[in-house]
């Protein structure tokens, strides 16, 4: 009897020290993921959002006429091979003024923007970009007219760039 | 002196439109990373590229760290008259480099 109350007393004892631990654990986990958190800050669909809005303004962002060729599985994000193409007649009274290109969660929303001009012939171009992680790539092109065209492509990553590289 | 790879048909006909390639050796440091000490790596990027022919600009492109290492663009051009092709790269740290290639219109 006296046996079992003690048995009893140190199950409880166990358990509240079980307890404690657990508590203990969720409070040290609970520092650790703020000090994970203080990476550099990734942009996010809503900075790409605002990088966008910073470029057309309040333009309406149409899609087509803009072709966003980007494998859509990618091995390495260090090295991505981006080209883009935009449908015009390249007239001296149309033709495309800017490609820009943007992504989601780089630290930057930013990728590559080029000025053309009548002269460019083509307007087609061909880089190559990091992506640090899977995401959506959009590349808009800005009219003679003042009009946006767009097209985005979803890009799985499986190792991404940036901040997984070894040093 | 950087080292910088053009790649461009040397005699277009007149009016065609011709590809040209440009390949600059660059490290294109994001200024995200850090080393093993925890110390960050500060950027060092290409910022601007800037393609002109006969003086005129036809081409400018704004880099930013998303751009890979050894930045390599592509784009394009109307062959007008024979003249020299100049590129220019500007970057961080007071970086330029530039290249010219000579071209013949047929």
């Amino acid at each position: 009897m006296g046996e079992t109350g003690k048995h009893r007393a140190g199950q409880a004892t166990s358990s509240t020290r079980r307890e404690v631990l657990r508590f203990a654990s969720t409070v040290a986990l609970g520092g650790v993921l703020p000090s994970l958190a203080v990476r550099p800050a990734a942009a996010t669909p809503a900075t790409m959002k605002s990088a966008i809005a910073a470029v057309i303004g309040d333009a309406k962002l149409n899609a087509g006429r803009v072709k966003l060729e980007i494998p859509p599985l990618v091995e390495n994000g260090n090295t991505v091979a981006c080209a883009v193409a935009v449908e015009s007649p390249m007239s001296a009274s149309d033709y495309v003024k800017a490609i820009h290109v943007f992504n989601e969660k780089n630290p930057q929303p930013n990728v590559i923007s080029v000025k053309l001009g009548p002269r460019a012939g083509r307007p087609a171009i061909a880089t190559r970009i990091r992506l640090s992680d899977t995401q959506t790539v959009t590349a808009i092109a800005e009219m003679s007219d003042g009009s946006f065209w767009s097209h985005s492509v979803n890009v799985v990553i499986t190792l991404g760039a940036c901040l997984e590289d070894p040093l | 002196m950087a080292r910088a790879l053009i790649k461009v048909s040397p005699n277009p006909k007149r009016g065609e439109v011709i590809e040209i390639k440009t390949l600059i050796s660059h490290e294109m440091e994001t200024g995200f990373r850090h080393t093993n000490t925890g110390t960050a790596i500060p950027r060092d990027i290409i910022t601007t590229f800037v393609a002109t022919y006969n003086g005129e600009e036809i081409f400018a492109a704004q880099l930013f760290p998303a751009i890979a290492a050894n930045p390599f663009i592509t784009f394009y051009t109307i062959a007008k008259e024979s003249g020299t092709l100049e590129f220019r790269w500007t970057g961080d740290n007071g970086y330029t480099a530039s290249e010219q290639v000579k071209i013949a219109v047929e």
